[in-house]
């Protein structure tokens, strides 16, 4: 007789569904300022517990506390709060368009704003992201034309990507942003390549990755990693752990087995778990990272822990597969209300202002929104011509055999 | 100029090009110290140090996704996936992301990069040593395929490729590495050394992407062919003394349709001659169009010449190369068909 029963096939399942009560009691918050900040220059095999606990700056109480806060200037805090209530006016004026039938799809990234807004303001000019299509944040933050941003998503006359892109998937070599794929994880692998050739020619400039917990499945991730930890490139690389794929939450990828950030010690590159609702903390980390990086200490792998307030895209319905409250309950609170809470405590900022800036956004997007209108809604104002253009720098004969026959 | 083989003369082509171009890089599996399991990087690590010509992980879809994010920051990378046959992990990075860069950014973003890969049987190489995935290749807007047969081609296309602004695959007959290969696997092979078009410059030249060579002017049929079977149809003509025209693509896209109309309209007859599998192969692409500009010149159906579908076989593999005996036979027919 055999000692061995019948296998038993697991698939892991969200702790809650829809109709049951938000349950977050597993998941574990570390006091603000309770873990320790290494020197930029520490072996990534003396950091390894900074890859299961979680790095985080502001207390419940507002204020900065701990190894990693860090005294920041006047003027970048305030741009980083108005910048993240920005996106959020951005984000609500496209939904607002999107429903209105004037764009056919839309993505926000609410809850998520600290994140991409938090380490672009720790990079230098010349740096190159290489974004997922949730961090609007990185554009937003910068000087980039919104009414551009805007007439991407309405795929118009004036669409810099020419009609060719799903909305959201913007492009700015100038603004450090490069081209949004919609296979996902794709550009996990281009940001060490970018940044390998960025050592290669001895420069100084950095990259960054972008992924989400659910594409760290991807081949790519892991293609990134090994070529990340073989040649030490200076390269940031992100997860935004935002607890959801779509319907599928992080277990489906991997997450209740091991954090995310846990990933990168197999590879031996230092990696750090951080609380992604708290700007301090992002731009503490994201400082520390990039600091390495231009140091020529190598990659750094950051796992940013939030949640996705949103649904996944205006094609999908969240209270399908979860609780309608779970973002409500979500531990670790609302970056804009954490950072705001913060910077009225210093007195750099008021209820008042707060609820001006608020006003001065939406109708910010909404001339924007009635400028980027004015050259066309939902592909209107695109040009056939542009289908042909741009596939080689040069158009071959039987491109121009095509268009001739399109008649355009 | 100096005789090469098509290794000496594909390693040429880097080590002209890195001299020229500090942005020009080399990298892939076994490329760096070792040279390359068939020796195409050879010394280039040496003369150019290991930042301009290293190793790579067994990783493909690594090795294409770092070189695209190289070829972004302005770098111009020459990769190397050791056997096409090996190329399947990155055709996500080839497909979506190379072939795409410019068109998705309106030109914001480039990815000039060039992947070299050697291609075809004839080696003794088994189903994962000998495919021939050119047409998985041809079917992708925003990608240039190469397939040189010459020491001259490669080294003139290689140059162009490396130094083109749109991503290349540049796949390279491996049999006919060492010299030219008719298909008769039971003579003793051949070497560069006395060929004509193993005559090459030392020097930087390139040789237009997009243009055919007519390798022998005919009047009985066109055989539209290229890599290896360039040498087959060529043995073929040779065996059965039919008059046939032998077109050499040497770039399969863009396809060179005018020097192939030509010849149909004057010969009245086609056959297209490829090691790859029958179905939904190049041939398919290249009968169409033949059809489409040459119907009322044509005196026979066209026929396509290939390798069977099915896996590339070991044991059996001159039953499934096409060889100069079958492409006799089916030139006759093709030749006496009313």
């Amino acid at each position: 007789m055999s000692d061995y029963g019948p296998l038993s096939f697991k698939v892991p399942e969200p702790p809650v569904r829809p109709g049951d009560e938000p349950d977050f009691s597993d998941f574990e918050v570390p006091k603000a300022g309770t873990v320790r900040k290494p020197g930029v220059d520490t072996d990534a095999q003396d950091i390894k517990d900074l890859a299961t606990t979680m790095i985080r700056v502001l207390n419940r109480e507002g204020d900065v506390v701990g190894p990693w806060a860090e005294e920041l200037d006047k003027d970048l805090l305030l741009h980083a709060l108005r910048s993240m209530l920005r996106t959020r006016a951005f984000d609500e004026r496209m939904m607002t368009l999107q429903r209105q039938g004037k764009t056919s799809f839309y993505m926000k990234c609410t809850g998520e704003e600290a994140i991409a807004i938090g380490q672009q303001l720790a990079l230098s000019e010349g740096d190159m992201n290489f974004p997922t299509y949730r961090q609007q944040g990185l554009l937003l933050c910068q000087d980039y034309p919104v009414v551009d941003m805007i007439c991407q998503n309405l795929s118009n006359a004036r669409d810099p990507l020419r009609g060719r892109q799903l909305p959201v998937l913007y492009s700015s070599k100038k603004h450090g942003f490069f081209t949004i794929s919609g296979n996902l994880g794709t550009q996990y692998i281009h940001a060490v390549g970018w940044a390998m050739a960025s050592a290669i020619r001895g420069d100084t400039k950095i990259a960054t990755a972008w992924i989400g917990d659910g594409s760290t499945a991807e081949n790519d991730f892991h293609a990134a990693l090994v070529n990340a930890s073989v040649y030490q490139p200076p390269v940031v690389l992100n997860i935004v752990n935002n607890q959801w794929a779509i319907s599928s939450f992080q277990g489906i990828a991997g997450g209740d087995q091991a954090t995310f950030a846990e990933r990168a010690l197999g590879y031996g590159i230092p990696s750090l778990r951080v609380d992604g609702n708290d700007f301090m903390a992002v731009h503490a980390v994201s400082k520390w990272a990039i600091e390495r990086a231009r140091r020529n200490l190598g990659p750094t792998m950051i796992e940013w822990v939030t949640y996705r307030v949103a649904p996944h895209s205006t094609s999908d319905d969240p209270s399908k597969y979860r609780p309608r409250e779970e973002s409500a309950a979500w531990p670790l609170g609302d970056p804009v209300l954490r950072l705001k809470n913060h910077l009225i405590k210093v007195g750099l900022w008021t209820e008042e202002r707060h609820t001006q800036a608020e006003a001065e956004f939406d109708g910010e997007m909404r001339v924007a929104a009635k400028e980027a209108e004015s050259y066309g809604v939902m592909g209107g104002g695109s040009s056939a011509r542009d289908i042909f253009e741009d596939v080689y720098k040069e158009m071959p004969p039987h491109l121009v055999a095509q268009r001739q026959k399109l008649g355009v | 100029m100096v005789q090469m083989t098509m290794i000496e003369a594909i390693r040429s082509a880097m080590d002209v090009t890195m001299e020229r171009d500090e942005n020009v890089v080399v990298f892939g599996e076994d490329v760096g110290y070792f040279g390359g399991v068939f020796r195409c990087t050879a010394g280039l690590q040496k003369k150019y140090g290991t930042s301009r010509v290293f190793d790579a992980p067994i990783n493909e879809s690594g090795i294409v996704g770092a070189g695209i994010g190289m070829a972004v920051y302005g770098l111009r990378p020459c990769i190397e996936v050791q056997f096409a046959d090996y190329i399947y992990p990155a055709y996500d990075q080839i497909v979506s992301e190379a072939a795409r860069i410019r068109y998705r950014s309106a030109g914001d973003f480039t990815a000039p990069i060039t992947i070299r890969s050697p291609v075809g049987g004839g080696i003794f190489g088994g189903q994962t040593h000998s495919q021939s995935p050119e047409a998985l290749f041809t079917h992708v807007s925003g990608l240039k395929t190469i397939v040189p047969s010459t020491p001259y081609d490669a080294k003139g296309l290689l140059i162009a490729s490396i130094e083109d602004d749109d991503p290349v695959v540049f796949f390279e007959p491996k049999r006919l590495y060492n010299g030219p290969f008719d298909g008769h696997h039971e003579r003793p092979a051949q070497n560069w050394t006395t060929h004509p078009l193993g005559n090459v410059p030392e020097g930087h030249y390139t040789l237009p992407i997009g243009k055919a060579a007519i390798r022998r002017e005919g009047s009985a049929a066109t055989i539209v062919t290229y890599g290896t079977m360039c040498f087959v149809a060529e043995a073929a003509v040779q065996e059965t003394g039919i008059d046939a025209e032998i077109i050499d693509l040497r770039t399969l896209l863009p396809l060179d349709i005018e020097t192939i109309t030509q010849s149909v309209m004057k010969t009245g007859r086609c056959m297209v001659l490829h090691e790859a599998t029958l179905t939904s192969g190049f041939g398919a692409e290249i009968a169409a169009q033949v059809q489409e500009n040459c119907f009322y010149s044509l005196e026979a159906p066209i026929l396509r010449v290939t390798g069977w579908d099915t896996p590339y076989p070991h044991a059996q593999e001159w039953d499934y190369f096409p060889g100069p005996a079958r492409v006799g036979r089916e030139l006759k027919e093709l030749t006496e068909a009313i």
